[in-house]
Formats: C-alpha cells, sequence, structure tokens
C-alpha cells in the first residue's frame, strides 16, 4: 500500500502541477485574484504530495521492499540503515524524485513566504515553476519510475555500487540538487518578468536571496562532491575536469555572476536585462547538467544507467525551455525599462568586470566539455580535452578575476576613484609580494608560477581584511569605537569578506596541493617502512574481517616522524559479492591543513601488497576556501536589511567611504 | 480496499487545494508593490545615516535617486482593479473536480500494480506462510546467506555449487567449487566438477584453467571418467584426434558395461576416428549416429557441439563452410530463429569478401532460408 500510495501522490502532484501551469497565467490575465491564488494552494498541495510521494520510497527502502524494482535493484537487507536512506537517490529513479521534491519545496517556499510579491508576480513565477514541475513529473512517470512494481518478489536485492555506499552520498547529491533546482527560482521569475513586461523593485527584491540560497548550496554541493572523490576513489586526485564536474562547475560559474549582477540590481537598479539573461542562462546550465549526466552521453559513477528513451526526453525538455526561454528574451527584452547609468570606474563597473570574466570562463568550460562529445558524434573521433586545455583558457581567467576581486568591494557605487583604493589596497600588495619572496626563497621545485600564484592568494585575503579594517575605521578611530562600528557593520560587508577570502584559501590549498605534493608507490611487505615527506610508514600487518555486506582486508600502517609515533593508519580494500566488485578506502591523517594519504592497491600472493603513499600540503584549504565562501553566503543572506546602494555624490570629493 | 479508500482522501485533498482560493471572496489582499520597496528604502537610508554606516552627502544624493524612482513607480502603477469573473472561476472548479480526477486516474492505471501489496522485509521472514513461492532461486539466495556469514562451511559449497551450475550461473558455480575443494579438502570427482564448471562459464571450450584443473583430477584418481572425457575433449579441441581417440578408447576399456555416459564416449569417439575432414563436428552422419542414443544425451552432445561451433565462428568467421553447417544444424534442431540469426552473423563476418558472400548466399539457398 505504501508503494501504491507514492506512486499515486506522485500522478496527484503532475495533475496539480498541469492546473498550476494554467489556472493562474488566465487569473493574471483577467486580474483575477482567486485564480491567481490558486497558484499559492496548488503549489503547497504538490509539495506534500511530492514529499509523501518520497518519504514513500524512503520508506520502501528502508522496510527492503524488493517487490519494488528500484529497491530490489538498488538495495541489500544487509546493508546499513544509513545507506539503506542514501540509497533512495544513488539511483536515477530515486535520484529525480530527489529533484522534482526540492523542486517542489523551492515553489512551497515562494507560496508560502512571497506575500510581499505583486500578486501577478506571484502568479507568474509559480506558473513557469509548475511548466518545469510538469516536465520533470511526466519524465519521471514515463520513462523512470521508481515504483514499478515485481510481481514475485526476489528474496535479496542487487545492492547499491559500492562507491556510493559512503557517507558523502547522504551530503553531496541533496545539496548539489538544493543549488542546481535553487536556480529554477531565478529563472521563473524571469520568464515571469518577461511575460509580464516589467521588472519592479520587488523583482529584484526577491531574486538575489534566492540565488544566494543556490550557490550557498551549489558551492558546498561542489566542494563535498570533490572531497569525496579524493578519498574514495582513491588515487588523490580532488579535480579531473571530467564532464560531470563541468556540469556542475559551470552553473556555478554563472550562478556567481548572476549573485553580483543582481547585487547591482537590488542596490542600484541597473543591469535589469542582463541579469534576466544570466537568470535564464545560469538555469539551462543546470539543466544541461541534468541531460548531461542523467542521459548517458557521459559513462561516470554518476551515469547510472544508459537508456536512450530518457536521453531524448531530457534533451526534448532542455531544447523546450532553453529555447523557450531565449527566445522569449530576444522578443521582449528590448521592451523592457532600462536601469540607472553609472561611471566605468565604480562599484558597478566591477561587477560588470566581474560578471565578463564569469561568463567567459563559464563559456571556455562549456566549449571544453561539449567540444569532445561534438566530435565523438560527428567525426567519430575520440578526444578528451583535460587540464592543459583548461590551464592555457581557465586559469589566466580566474588570475585576472582574482587581482581584481580586492578592488570591487572597495569602489563606491556610481562613480569610483581607482587610484584611492590603490593606494589602500597598497598593504595588501606589499604581503602579496612579501609571500611571494618567502615562498621563493623557502621552497626548492615545482613551478615558477607557484609563488607568484600563491602571492596572488595572499593578495585577496589580505584584500579583504583591508576593505574590513577600512569600514571599521580599524587604524584611523579608536578602537572601542572600531569595535562598535564592526558591530554595525551590515552582515552582508562581513559576507563579502569571508567569501572573497574564501577565494584566496582555496587558491593558496590548489597550488601547494599541485606543486608541492609528494607520492610514493610500491609493493610493500610486512614491517617495511616508506619515507614520504619526512614521515616513516611502517607496515605492521594485513587482516581481514567481515563488515555487514562486505568483506575487507586492513592493512596497518605505524606512522612516526623523527623516531615519534603520531598515529595509526588503517586503508583497507573492500570486496563486495552481491555485486562482486571492490572500492579502496584510503586512510587519511590530517596534520594542520595538510594530509597524508594512504589507499591500497592489488595483494601479490606472497602477503605484499601494492600501496600508494601521498602528501598532500595544505590540501584542505582547498576545501576550506569554499566552505569560507558558502559561511559568507549565509551571512549576506541573514542580512535580512533592506538593501540600499548609496550613490557617491558627484560634486564632494569625500574620503570617507559608504559602508555599502 | 483501503487502497482505493486512500486514494481517494488523496484526491479529495488534491481538488480541494485548487477549490479552497476559488472559493474565497474577492477582498482585497495584501500583496507587495514597487512603491512600498521605495519607501522601505528611504527609511533605511534614515536608519543608516543614524548608525554613522553613510555620511550625510551620499545619504542626501541617495535620497534624490530613491525619490525620484518613487515619484516615476507611484505614476506607472498598474491600476490594478481587482475583478472577479466567475465564468472562468468555475470553469476552474469543474477542471479540479472532473479533469484532476481524470488525470490522475489515466495516467496511474496503466503504470501502477494497484492490486500488488507491499512485501516489506520483515514480513517476508516470518515465513513461507505468507504465501510466497519458495523458489529455487530464492533456497538459493537462503544459502548464499548462510554462506556469506560462515563462508567456512564447506558441506555448504558442496550443495550449493551443482544448482549454482544448473541453474547457469557457471562464475559462481567456479566460486562455490573452489571454496568447497578449500573447506572439504580436494578430491578427484571435485577438481574434474571445478573444471567442467570452469568449461561451461566458456562456453565448452576446455580453457587451459579447466584442463589444469582435469589433469590434477587425472593425478587423484587415473580412473576419474570426468577428467578423462575433458582430457579427451581438450585433446580433440587442440586438433589432437589420435588423442582424444586414445583416451576415450582407454575410458570405454575400463568403463563398467550401464556407464550412463557410455554412449557419450562412444559418439565423441565416433566423432574424432573419422579424422581427415576439416571440422567432423555435426556431418550429417553423426547427428544421425547420435539417434541411436537416448533423448536426453543426444540433445545434450548435439547442443555442445553446436555451441562450441557456434563460439570457434564468434573468434573467427570467415570459414563460409562452417557458417553453413552451423545454419544447418539449427534447422535440424528445430530451431528456425538461431538458424536466421546465424546466417545474418555469418553475411556480416563475410560481408568484406564478395566470393565468400556469393558462396554463403548460395550455400543458404539450398537450405532453403533465403528466399
Amino acid at each position: 500500500m505504501i508503494a501504491e500510495s507514492g506512486h499515486y501522490a506522485l500522478v496527484l502532484a503532475l495533475a496539480l502541477a498541469l492546473i498550476q501551469s494554467i489556472v493562474p497565467l488566465i487569473g493574471a490575465r483577467l486580474r483575477d485574484a482567486a485564480l491567481m491564488n490558486v497558484a499559492r494552494s496548488t503549489a503547497l498541495a504538490q509539495l506534500l504530495f511530492v514529499g509523501a510521494s518520497f518519504v514513500a520510497l524512503v520508506t520502501l527502502h528502508v522496510n527492503s521492499d524488493f517487490s519494488v524494482a528500484n529497491v530490489y535493484e538498488n538495495s541489500h537487507s544487509m546493508k546499513p540503515l544509513l545507506y539503506k536512506i542514501t540509497g533512495v537517490w544513488g539511483n536515477h529513479e530515486g535520484s529525480m524524485l530527489l529533484w522534482v521534491s526540492i523542486l517542489a519545496l523551492f515553489g512551497g517556499l515562494v507560496a508560502a513566504f512571497g506575500n510581499n510579491l505583486p500578486l501577478s508576480l506571484r502568479a507568474h513565477v509559480l506558473a513557469v515553476q509548475a511548466w518545469i514541475a510538469s516536465a520533470f513529473y511526466l519524465f519521471i512517470l514515463i520513462t523512470s519510475n521508481p515504483f514499478l512494481r515485481i510481481v514475485n518478489p526476489p528474496i535479496e536485492g542487487r545492492d547499491l555500487n559500492p562507491v556510493l555506499q559512503d557517507i558523502g552520498l547522504a551530503v553531496h547529491p541533496p545539496m548539489l540538487y538544493l543549488g542546481y533546482v535553487g536556480f529554477s527560482i531565478s529563472f521563473s521569475f524571469a520568464i515571469a518578468a518577461l511575460m509580464e513586461g516589467r521588472i519592479d523593485a520587488a523583482w529584484a527584491r526577491w531574486v538575489r536571496p534566492w540565488t544566494l540560497v543556490a550557490w550557498i548550496f551549489l558551492t558546498l554541493g561542489i566542494a563535498m562532491g570533490s572531497y569525496w572523490a579524493y578519498y574514495e576513489l582513491g588515487w588523490g586526485g580532488w579535480w579531473f575536469w571530467d564532464p560531470v564536474e563541468n556540469a556542475s562547475l559551470m552553473p556555478w560559474l554563472a550562478g556567481t555572476a548572476l549573485l553580483h549582477s543582481a547585487l547591482v540590481m537590488e542596490k542600484r537598479n541597473a543591469l535589469k536585462v542582463w541579469t534576466i539573461l544570466l537568470s535564464i542562462l545560469t538555469f539551462s546550465l543546470s539543466l544541461l547538467g541534468t541531460f548531461l549526466v542523467r542521459s548517458g552521453v557521459i559513462t561516470s559513477v554518476h551515469a547510472f544507467a544508459t537508456d536512450p528513451t530518457r536521453g531524448v526526453f531530457i534533451l526534448l525538455i532542455l531544447c523546450l525551455f532553453i529555447g523557450g526561454s531565449l527566445s522569449l528574451f530576444a522578443g521582449r527584452a528590448t521592451s523592457l525599462k532600462q536601469g540607472g547609468l553609472f561611471a566605468p570606474i565604480s562599484r558597478e563597473g566591477a561587477l560588470v568586470l566581474n560578471n565578463l570574466l564569469l561568463t567567459v570562463a563559464c563559456a571556455v568550460v562549456l566549449f571544453g566539455t561539449l567540444y569532445p562529445l561534438a566530435m565523438e558524434v560527428m567525426a567519430d573521433f575520440k578526444m578528451s580535452v583535460g587540464a592543459p586545455f583548461y590551464n592555457l583558457t581557465f586559469v589566466p581567467l580566474f588570475a585576472l578575476l582574482l587581482i581584481a576581486v580586492p578592488f570591487g568591494p572597495m569602489l563606491a557605487w556610481k562613480r569610483g576613484d581607482l587610484l584611492g583604493v590603490t593606494q589602500r589596497l597598497l598593504a595588501a600588495g606589499v604581503a602579496g609580494l612579501v609571500a611571494v619572496a618567502i615562498v621563493w626563497g623557502w621552497t626548492s621545485g615545482g613551478a615558477t608560477l607557484a609563488p607568484l600564484a600563491i602571492g596572488l592568494g595572499i593578495f585577496v585575503i589580505a584584500g579583504s581584511i583591508t576593505d574590513i579594517v577600512e569600514r571599521t575605521g580599524l587604524i584611523r578611530l579608536p578602537f572601542a569605537t572600531a569595535m562598535h562600528r564592526a558591530r554595525g557593520l551590515p552582515r552582508s560587508a562581513w559576507g563579502t569578506a569571508f567569501a572573497h577570502a574564501g577565494l584566496g584559501v582555496a587558491l593558496i590549498g590548489i597550488v601547494c596541493e599541485t606543486t608541492w605534493n609528494s607520492e610514493y608507490i610500491a609493493t610493500m611487505k610486512q614491517n617495511d617502512v616508506a619515507h614520504v615527506a619526512g614521515y616513516d610508514l611502517k607496515l605492521d600487518g594485513l587482516f581481514s574481517r567481515q563488515g555487514p555486506n562486505f568483506r575487507e582486508m586492513i592493512a596497518e600502517f605505524n606512522v612516526s616522524r623523527d623516531g615519534e609515533t603520531i598515529s595509526v593508519m588503517s586503508p583497507s580494500k573492500r570486496s563486495f559479492t552481491t555485486r562482486g566488485s571492490s572500492t579502496t578506502e584510503a586512510a587519511l591523517l590530517t596534520r594542520g591543513a595538510s594530509q597524508l594519504y594512504i589507499s591500497l592497491g592489488d595483494a601479490t600472493a606472497e602477503g605484499a601488497i601494492a600501496v600508494r603513499i601521498y602528501h598532500k600540503p595544505l590540501v584542505l584549504m582547498i576545501w576550506w576556501g569554499p566552505v569560507l565562501m558558502a559561511f559568507g553566503g549565509v551571512l549576506s543572506l541573514s542580512d535580512r536589511r533592506l538593501r540600499v546602494g548609496a550613490p557617491k555624490p558627484a560634486r564632494a570629493r569625500q574620503r570617507l567611504q559608504p559602508a555599502e | 480496499m483501503t487502497l482505493w479508500f486512500v486514494f481517494a482522501l488523496m484526491t479529495v485533498a488534491a481538488i480541494f487545494a485548487v477549490l479552497w482560493p476559488l472559493g474565497r471572496g474577492a477582498r482585497m489582499q495584501e500583496q507587495g508593490s514597487e512603491v512600498v520597496v521605495y519607501k522601505d528604502q528611504l527609511a533605511e537610508i534614515e536608519r543608516d545615516l543614524a548608525a554613522g554606516l553613510i555620511a550625510q552627502p551620499e545619504a542626501e544624493a541617495a535620497r534624490v535617486e530613491i525619490s525620484r524612482r518613487l515619484l516615476a513607480a507611484a505614476g506607472s502603477e498598474p491600476a490594478s482593479e481587482p475583478k472577479s469573473s466567475l465564468k472562468w472561476r468555475r470553469a476552474a472548479a469543474v477542471v479540479a473536480l472532473v479533469g484532476l480526477p481524470l488525470v490522475a486516474i489515466g495516467v496511474y492505471m496503466p503504470l501502477g500494480s494497484p492490486l500488488l501489496r507491499d512485501f516489506p522485509l520483515a514480513q517476508r521472514e516470518r515465513g513461507a506462510g505468507s504465501g510466497m513461492a519458495q523458489s529455487l532461486e530464492n533456497l538459493v539466495v537462503q544459502v548464499e546467506q548462510h554462506l556469506e556469514k560462515n563462508p567456512t562451511d564447506g558441506r555448504g559449497w558442496n550443495v550449493l555449487a551443482p544448482v549454482l551450475e544448473r541453474l547457469g550461473r557457471f562464475d559462481d558455480a567456479v566460486r562455490a567449487y573452489r571454496n568447497s575443494i578449500t573447506y572439504n579438502g580436494e578430491s578427484a570427482e571435485r577438481r574434474s566438477d571445478l573444471g567442467e564448471a570452469i568449461a561451461a562459464a566458456a562456453s565448452g571450450v576446455v580453457t587451459a584453467e579447466a584442463k589444469t584443473e582435469f589433469e590434477r583430477a587425472h593425478a587423484l584418481n587415473a580412473d576419474d571418467p570426468k577428467a578423462n572425457y575433458f582430457l579427451g575433449l581438450a585433446a580433440e579441441q587442440d586438433g589432437r584426434k589420435d588423442d582424444a581417440a586414445n583416451i576415450w578408447r582407454a575410458l570405454l576399456a575400463k568403463a563398467p558395461a550401464d556407464a550412463p555416459w557410455r554412449p557419450l564416449v562412444q559418439s565423441s569417439l565416433a566423432r574424432v576416428g573419422g579424422g581427415g575432414v576439416t571440422m567432423p563436428a555435426l556431418s550429417d552422419e553423426t547427428i544421425a549416429a547420435s539417434k541411436d542414443m537416448n533423448e536426453g544425451d543426444r540433445n545434450a552432445m548435439v547442443r555442445g557441439m553446436v555451441e562450441r561451433l557456434a563460439t570457434r565462428l564468434k573468434q573467427n568467421g570467415d570459414d563460409v563452410e562452417g557458417w553453413l553447417r552451423l545454419v544447418r544444424a539449427y534447422l535440424v534442431m528445430g530451431d528456425r530463429d538461431k538458424a536466421v540469426g546465424a546466417s545474418g552473423d555469418a553475411r556480416q563476418a563475410v560481408a568484406n569478401d564478395a566470393a565468400r558472400l556469393k558462396q554463403l548466399n548460395e550455400g543458404l539457398k539450398t537450405l532453403g532460408l533465403d528466399g
């Protein structure tokens, strides 16, 4: 009964979404408040039914009901409870159900908290949301139905892909989907504005917080995915420029650009049309990501099943929404009211530069992702675009962006003073140069550019600190006054500082890890000792153990430095009988921001085992950076004040900077 | 019945969600507007100025800008007199009352299985009394689960291995036989059973790995019939027909008169006894000769040979004669679908060679497959 009720709830959600996509639009045309309000109650009911459907699927997985094909194919009665639950979205059908559940959640949030929106805008936004929802409900019900049944239920399931049996699956997909799907809100707002033919101030007030929410989750989701790949795949890489990663990076780049342009729109009423275009592009890239990952165009751990009908269906959805929204944009954009004016050297100008660099970087990634696919389809020629391409294109663009980052927040709105800002950033610049000199003197080997890149990272961090120091007047004013000002400083200013500093932190981590990591690959016997980066790792022994649904072979290493024992590391290799496959569980030892990393290869007949040991200096900073960025985002989001960008008056040349 | 009741309740809830706002009067709703936003912004500037976050000149400039926008907004605010169009509301209500259940049932009925109840694990473990058939597969799963927890139970592996082989899960059978040898100790029978499973996994080809097992069995018991038979088969597949004949002759000489495998070995011997021809298997004479055997043995033999031929042709598809023999064998066995499939494969395999293709097509025509 649970299975069928869940199935029926999903069907009802589709029926409600169909009503929600049409009735409110008629209401908006007729200015009938009751018809427009249908959007609100149906959005909430939709959330209720999809939520029930999702809970039903989770229950089925927890109860190991193998009469449901999806449970049989992806679960196992011996699996730990956590993986029974996370296994719900560890497969194609379940993950699509999570996708629509999150979509319904965002729709429900707009319905519940959209009281301060003009009625017709809310009706339009929810109707557009319902279009997206209807398309995906149909996709799920027709091509990837998680509630299909087996008449004679087998007694045991086929188990989940062992690589996915990890805590990472509990966090990474929901985060990523909250990000991807969150951008549907700004998309719906953009389409609503185009359909109504006007963008009002309430529009601007709404888009930025929603974009910010999506951006925070996407940032954390990508970082989490990268860390997961780092420790689970067993060869210590954290970013491979593979199409699936690019599929999440592209919406992030476009979303970051959108976040900044929405800022200009919210505070200064400018860049409206561009923001609308970015909203459309960001969500389109999210859809493209879903298509790339789910259609089987790419084979990876994310492509659970390759089924051409699914690919064609998603491609259809993709064409419909991207093509439809872009032609609507082409037709209506010119009729929109343009916003305020500003000088090229100003906060607005800096944000435009940011947008320019981010969108070009995004285009580069898009090209690098699609070009090999296109070549494979059209010229039947297999190629891969990897790190060298991105090092030549993406990296310089980002270096340029990072140089500009500290300048942006310090420029005044409307018209700024570049020379003044440069003077005030002098200290940060000096800090960066000192860092370059120190790194150059201290290290040997590695790329020549590495010290420069570290200097750039320090410059970005110091720039963020300078900004806060300037705003609070920490040096100019008495300490107590400065503290008082710091408390009064808008939280969004703190958010900006943290997010920008996060960029610098991540950059330093990336550069250190790629330049100075050391690795040791060998076949080790008991009592062999490996020397890596000043650490001595002695193989104490190998033994096996029985897990709940796997057997594992564990190697124990005694880690010491200068004769002093630090810790014991025990990497393992797990073999899962049901799927007949195995995973490597790397052992990580964290020392400050650096990590020692051991993963096991195959054992030889003589009792020796292939071992890969890495020392990765400052590697954790790669993920601390995004966490800092997300924290900055949360701070900025918690700033519930109305946001006004006070322009710098043309006549007076004031030293004092606007706080915001 | 409860299920339909739940469905009905859910449908009513969904309909209610649409009808509820329609039923409410057209009273003025609180809603956001541009003017409100700008007024809030003006208030915000005063607050910032008071807190010392912005200076007087900037506050002044911002105030001027926002006031300008406020005026413009107040001028262009659409005169949104809320109207109510009863006609359309009624239409929406009808859609909710009729269309929604129709769509829901129309989509659900072809996809759902309302008659199937849930089968959670707990309920199933309460016993076979729940009406579920204890099929062979389920029993196997139970034995496998038991062995997963007690991998050293040699008797269990012994029981499981032949069942797995019969179910066609040859790779698992190989593993089970290996475990059986590990935990029960080795014997000629177990070694040759393992060899047979390895050969079965390789579609009847006695691979080097399988041959090693038969040789071990042979070393343990030189008279083990299965080991001898397969060693002969290995020799035949290697093209050493005389060796094969010798092995089988020796086997038959020692065999008891009523051994069930006698006819199989005899026919094998007959197959290699002819010698000379490139691929003696499946000549019409052999198939005719096999008619003397009992039904089961004959089928097994013929099928085994056909499979070997098919495997060989998959590796080397140039042999037109071989393809024709395979197609003829399928036709004799009454498996017309496979015959058609094999002729398709054959055409693909020799498609690049016009002469061979012609030969193949003519041959197929004589077999009556090409119309």
